[in-house]
């Protein structure tokens, strides 16, 4: 195909915002550098003729340092791509203009595209668009991505770029000092800053959230608040989903009546029971995390954090951007796993893969939840969950932070690399389309994956408690192999093979669980939360049962998509061992240490 | 000043001219890219709670950089430099 234009620019210059406001396909922009770490392509059309446009991953230079940077070069190089467009931020040009300078050296072919121009206008920053053109001997074109002003004369201007109709002179290679002395000069031509109220503002909260006395309870205050909304905003629309799932249930049981009674079990108590409980447990909390997620990600908060949290890396010996990924990894591991690629040091990269686990994904809240409330806080309210549920998280990090240092003590030996982290502007978030695109894209995407996992698994775990081999259901056989491990572990052999049994998505381990304690293998309605209280007391659960068994929903082995994800990124068998073993250790022996304390004092 | 002077020196809220950057390659490069060579005004912006890293103001952009990476930019005075 002939018209295909290329997207170019730093990270966090909202790239990804001008990408699809003109192509109108989802991708999941995050306000932080290098979040696009796959070529994404889309098209738009323009008076009939159509454009394929192609986003590049966010890159500070073409003097290659970092894999995407080898993308962006080898692109502009070797494509076919008929031009491309270098998307700048209006707020901080200068530097913005380092980059189409080194683009300028290598293609005339060239539009300049100034974005979050209403930022800059807030900020008190004003761009001189016809100056910057006649310094460059380029389009320039100003655009405000959020609104979608300017993007019909981006369109215009980047259909004729495909054509071959916009063009400038190629500049002639400078040395990289000169090249940053020439954007100095081009700026001062083009920019006007006086400073407005807004931005002084700005300078203050953004001293507020990183530095001083203020920064870590700040940081800890957000976490909790994100936590309490989604405990105490998930019960109401978890109940009613699970009483509308109860009422369909019945109705497909009358529906169903002349079926044979062992597949109409089969379908209803295992097929639909599992994926209506994932459903009715996970869709309401995952509503709520992934959009708060997203606003604190789209306001630029989440660099901030690993700003903060730095210094406990470099302790580690390990990447700042680490706590980037951690808090990838509270919404889906594998999008943390994925996320690593914004670590440049492969040692450092390794280290946050190794550890991704160990932070509580989306999917291991409802479980942990469930624990917390029946056995450690009683029904002490939402405020008192949130605050048990953010300790477990804290001993997650805790847990990142050890096993780090660990790791990088042995078999990941070497001295901290260069650390140089962009702290982008606080945006104002764009509230209704982070909710939209957060649920389009995360939401829908996470629990899509997990029913998938989850009506298979429902049938097989049915199959495996129905079916008799010798004297007893083939699921006892398997819980009676491992109950001595598990006893071991303060857990029971129900309880590790809910775990094994749930490696395909974490969200089923807690059905599973209650479906094999349930001797006619059903499960029961977790709606009554005490019922279930009741049943995990009668099956012989103490107090060191709960604790052990939230230790391993805690640092167990990761989820199947989890380790496909770290043998792709890590293209090594050898690493995602590591990857399996590491929490699965931790949390073993863990569990071991709590259950001989546990019966040591008597508990 | 005789004392040399270095960026992970600078008080939140102080400003310095870059004299020279000592750094590995890598990160030096990195820095050529944000626009921090010789020459350039670095502004401290804020400490982190454990006062390492820190945020500097780069041409426009914030920064943040670790102090071990920051003893080896040096720096000469503002008020030697003009603006």
């Amino acid at each position: 195909m002939g018209s295909c234009v290329a997207l170019v620019g730093n990270p966090n210059v909202g790239k990804s915002t001008v990408f699809n406001a003109l192509t109108g396909l989802h991708q999941h922009t995050g306000n932080w550098a290098g979040k696009t770490v796959d070529v994404a392509t889309g098209t738009f059309t323009w008076q009939g003729s159509e454009v394929t446009v192609v986003d590049l991953p966010g890159t500070y230079s073409l003097q290659t340092s970092s894999p995407e940077e080898d993308i962006a070069l080898d692109y502009l190089l070797h494509s076919q791509a008929n031009g491309v467009v270098v998307v700048c931020d209006a707020t901080c040009l200068e530097r913005n203009l380092i980059l189409a300078l080194q683009v300028l050296e290598v293609t005339g072919n060239v539009v300049v595209c100034v974005n979050l121009m209403d930022e800059a206008q807030r900020l008190g920053v004003q761009v001189d668009l016809a100056a910057l053109a006649d310094a460059l001997g380029v389009t320039v074109v100003g655009v405000s991505a959020g609104t979608g002003a300017g993007l019909d004369t981006l369109r215009e201007v980047m259909a004729g770029l495909a054509k071959g109709e916009v063009t400038g002179p190629v500049r002639p290679a400078q040395p990289p000092m000169e090249r940053v002395h020439t954007a100095q000069a081009y700026a001062r031509q083009a920019v006007d800053t006086t400073p407005t109220p807004q931005a002084r503002r700005q300078a203050v909260w953004n001293k507020r959230m990183v530095s001083g006395f203020t920064a870590i309870p700040l940081m800890l205050v957000l976490l909790a608040g994100v936590m309490w909304l989604t405990v105490a905003g998930a019960n109401l629309p978890s109940s009613l989903l699970s009483q509308g799932f109860d009422w369909l249930g019945q109705q497909l049981e009358g529906w169903m009546g002349d079926w044979d009674p062992a597949l109409r079990a089969f379908l209803l108590d295992g097929v639909y029971g599992v994926t209506t409980w994932v459903v009715s447990v996970m869709l309401p909390p995952m509503a709520i995390f992934f959009p708060l997620f997203t606003l604190l990600e789209d306001l630029g908060y989440l660099p901030r954090v690993a700003f903060v949290l730095d210094h406990a890396f470099q302790k580690a010996r390990a990447c700042g951007k680490q706590a980037l990924t951690m808090c990838m990894s509270l919404g889906c591991t594998a999008c943390g796993v994925t996320g690593c690629r914004i670590i440049d040091s492969p040692r450092e990269r390794l280290a946050a893969m190794l550890t991704s686990s160990l932070v509580p994904c989306n999917g291991k809240f409802p479980t942990l939840l469930a624990l917390i409330t029946l056995f450690l806080v009683g029904q002490g309210g939402s405020l008192v969950g949130a605050a048990a549920l953010l300790g477990v998280l804290l001993l997650g990090v805790a847990a990142t932070l050890g096993c780090t240092r660990l790791l990088t003590a042995t078999v990941l030996k070497g001295t901290p690399s260069a650390f140089a982290l962009e702290l982008p502007p606080f945006r104002r978030p764009r509230v209704g389309q982070v909710v939209v695109r957060s649920l389009l894209d995360r939401t829908v995407f996470v629990l899509a994956r997990a029913v998938a996992v989850a009506a298979p698994a429902g049938g097989v775990i049915w199959l495996l408690a129905n079916i008799t081999l010798g004297d007893t259901t083939i699921l006892a056989h398997i819980t009676g192999f491992l109950n001595p491990v598990g006893q071991l572990m303060g857990l029971d052999g129900v309880i590790l093979t809910a775990f094994l049994l749930g490696w395909p998505a974490n969200e089923i381990v807690m059905p599973v669980m209650l479906m094999a304690y349930l001797a006619q293998g059903s499960l029961v309605d977790m709606d009554q939360l005490t019922g279930v209280g009741a049943l995990l007391e009668a099956q012989g659960w103490t107090m060191t049962t709960a604790v052990c068994t939230l230790l391993f929903t805690l640092f167990h082995w990761p989820c199947s998509t989890t380790c496909l994800t770290i043998w792709r990124e890590s293209k090594s068998i050898k690493w995602t061992l590591v990857a399996v073993a590491v929490p699965t250790l931790l949390g073993a022996g863990l569990c071991v240490l709590v259950n001989a304390l546990g019966s040591l004092l008597g508990i | 000043m005789d004392r040399q002077w270095n960026l992970a020196a600078l008080a939140e809220g102080e400003s310095g001219y870059v004299q020279s950057v000592s750094t590995h390659l890598a990160l030096k490069h990195r820095l050529e890219d944000l626009g921090l060579i010789p020459g350039t005004r670095v502004t401290c912006m804020a400490r982190s709670p454990a006062g390492d890293p820190c945020a500097y103001l780069i041409r426009g952009a914030l920064i943040a950089l670790r102090q071990a990476d920051a003893r080896q930019i040096a720096l000469c005075p503002a008020h030697q430099r003009g603006a």
